[in-house]
């Protein structure tokens, strides 16, 4: 346990020193709010469009934090041998994958309060009525987009690359799942393509517990699929994971 | 008591056989020199060693553990430097040792180990403001921080300029003076020559010598013995030494001559680790 909590405290140093990817994951969701939130003023689903769009941007966080920023990190540290360099360490592979998981957790948690804190200033957005369900929410879609991320990495072969290939991945994912705004307008094939992705169920569920504010297991069809993404995120990562690197 | 027992260890990667069948063992604060050309099979030997990789053969013994079922603390009792390996370009060097530091049960003072590997003044910097050597020491620094009673060093000094060769071989020799066993591979010569206290060459996956550096500089290669008669140089190779000098000085008295730029000069380890690692490639 004090393993961990050193480990975590380690890890959450790392994420806000490293500028660059605290404002990719962290800052990118916030500002993409305000513009799109800037823009679009219809309702949807009889709520106004800043609403909307926070139940929407909050998945897009998720996929940020949880998946893109992981990967990406996974993949240049293992690239840099530093993930074998921990190897050689006391420090337990099971402590070190749960403290990165809790930290991502944390990141999440707070991008979470940032999303909702500046929803509330900007645009006068109510904070979610469902508390229970929206820390449920957090933890699954980090669980299971993390799940994913280091999945991920481990089909990432090299650091140079890595950030063309999770963003060539979670941009378009991000606008086909909704996770920009409502898709009801989008061609048909655009439809489909979402109905297979993680995150048009995590953005479903965001919908259904803050805009319409339902308790998150009456959606039980959206968890499943969710949580299925999370499990082959994970079988993923248990065969492809590696400590050591790739490129060489 | 020996730190490091190896016996008939073997290590094939799909049909290329890396390590052959070697044997060698370390003693409790010596300083081992794994010498041989790049793909000799030093780090996979090492990295067997450290619990990276599996052995297809053999029996190894690390600080009495098996390293393919390290027990609780094997981890603890080693200090690893890897021959390439990169740290967390925005911690500071202070920070990264507090982390590592933070993994053992038992780690020495951070400060300590700081100054210990010369960073003191740097100790504040991020470690991607740091110079490769700077780097190469906070590498250093971390392996030390657990206070491992062995020490596996893979090429600790590649790419550093003569200045920064020198610094890190007084540390490594600190090392030394802290009781350390120290298991160190590099193909520099002079590197094994002035840290080990023993040496193996290795070549092909298979050792090809063992010894102090002075019982494999004695052995065998002939003493050369060079002079300028006549503006020509001339030189003649002897296992007889003071025989064949006391002959050349003897004719040159006679004759009255002086031997012009007289030089005799002992195999360094480079001209037997060359004698060896040519035989096998020579047919």
């Amino acid at each position: 346990m004090k393993m961990f909590l050193h480990q975590l405290r380690a890890e959450q140093r790392l994420y806000w020193r490293s500028t660059e990817a605290a404002i990719f994951t962290f800052i990118f969701p916030l500002l993409l709010y305000v513009l799109l939130g800037s823009v679009y003023s219809k309702p949807y689903y009889g709520k106004p469009a800043s609403q909307v769009l926070l139940a929407a941007l909050f998945a897009y966080g998720c996929a940020m934090v949880a998946f893109a920023g992981l990967a990406i990190t996974l993949v240049i540290r293992r690239e840099a041998s530093l993930l074998k360099r921990l190897r050689a360490t006391p420090l337990r592979p099971g402590t070190f994958v749960a403290s990165l998981l809790a930290s991502t957790l944390v990141v999440f948690a707070l991008e979470t309060i940032a999303l909702f804190s500046l929803g509330n200033v900007v645009y006068g957005t109510p904070f979610p009525d469902r508390i229970g369900s929206m820390v449920a929410l957090v933890v699954i879609g980090s669980l299971c987009f993390a799940a994913m991320g280091v999945g991920l990495s481990g089909l990432i072969k090299s650091a140079q690359g890595s950030s063309a290939v999770v963003n060539l991945i979670v941009l378009p994912m991000a606008f086909v799942s909704g996770a920009f705004g409502p898709t009801e307008n989008f061609p048909h094939f655009l439809q489909v393509i979402g109905k297979v992705l993680p995150l048009t169920y995590f953005v479903n569920l965001s919908n259904a517990v803050y805009l319409q504010g339902q308790p998150v297991w009456t959606q039980p069809q959206a968890l499943i699929i969710l949580t299925a993404w999370g499990l082959a995120g994970l079988v993923a990562a248990l065969r492809k994971f590696s400590w050591e690197p790739r490129d060489r | 008591m020996s730190a490091i027992v190896v016996r008939g260890l073997r290590k094939a990667y799909g049909e290329l056989e890396a390590v052959r069948g070697v044997d060698f063992e370390i003693e409790e604060g010596e300083v081992f020199g794994l010498l041989g050309p790049n793909g000799a099979g030093k780090t996979t030997t090492v990295e067997i060693l450290e619990g990276y990789r599996k052995r297809d053969a053999g029996e190894v013994r690390v600080l009495g553990h098996d390293p393919e079922r390290p027990g609780r603390d094997f981890r603890e009792r080693i200090g690893v430097v890897l021959q390439q390996s990169e740290l967390w370009p925005n911690l500071t060097v202070r920070e990264t040792h507090a982390v590592f530091a933070g993994y053992y049960a038992k780690p020495r003072d951070v400060d300590e180990v700081i100054a210990l590997v010369g960073l003191t003044e740097k100790a504040g910097a991020r470690v991607k403001t740091l110079s490769g050597g700077q780097k190469r020491r906070l590498d250093l620094g971390v392996a030390l921080v657990g206070d491992p009673e062995l020490v596996f060093l893979d090429e600790p000094t590649t790419g550093f300029d003569p200045a920064a060769r020198r610094a890190a071989w007084e540390m490594i020799r600190s090392l030394r003076a802290l009781g350390k066993t120290v298991l160190l591979t590099t193909h520099y010569l002079d590197e094994a020559e002035q840290l080990a206290d023993r040496v193996a060459v290795l070549r092909d996956g298979v050792i090809v010598r063992v010894g102090t550096p002075r019982e494999l500089t004695s052995a065998e290669l002939a003493v050369e013995i060079r002079y300028r008669r006549a503006g020509e140089e001339i030189v003649v190779e002897t296992t007889e030494p003071t025989r064949v000098l006391n002959e050349l000085t003897a004719e040159a008295l006679a004759r009255g001559e002086e031997l012009e730029a007289l030089e005799v000069r002992r195999p360094t380890l480079e001209d037997v680790y060359l004698g060896l690692v040519d035989e096998g490639t020579t047919p």
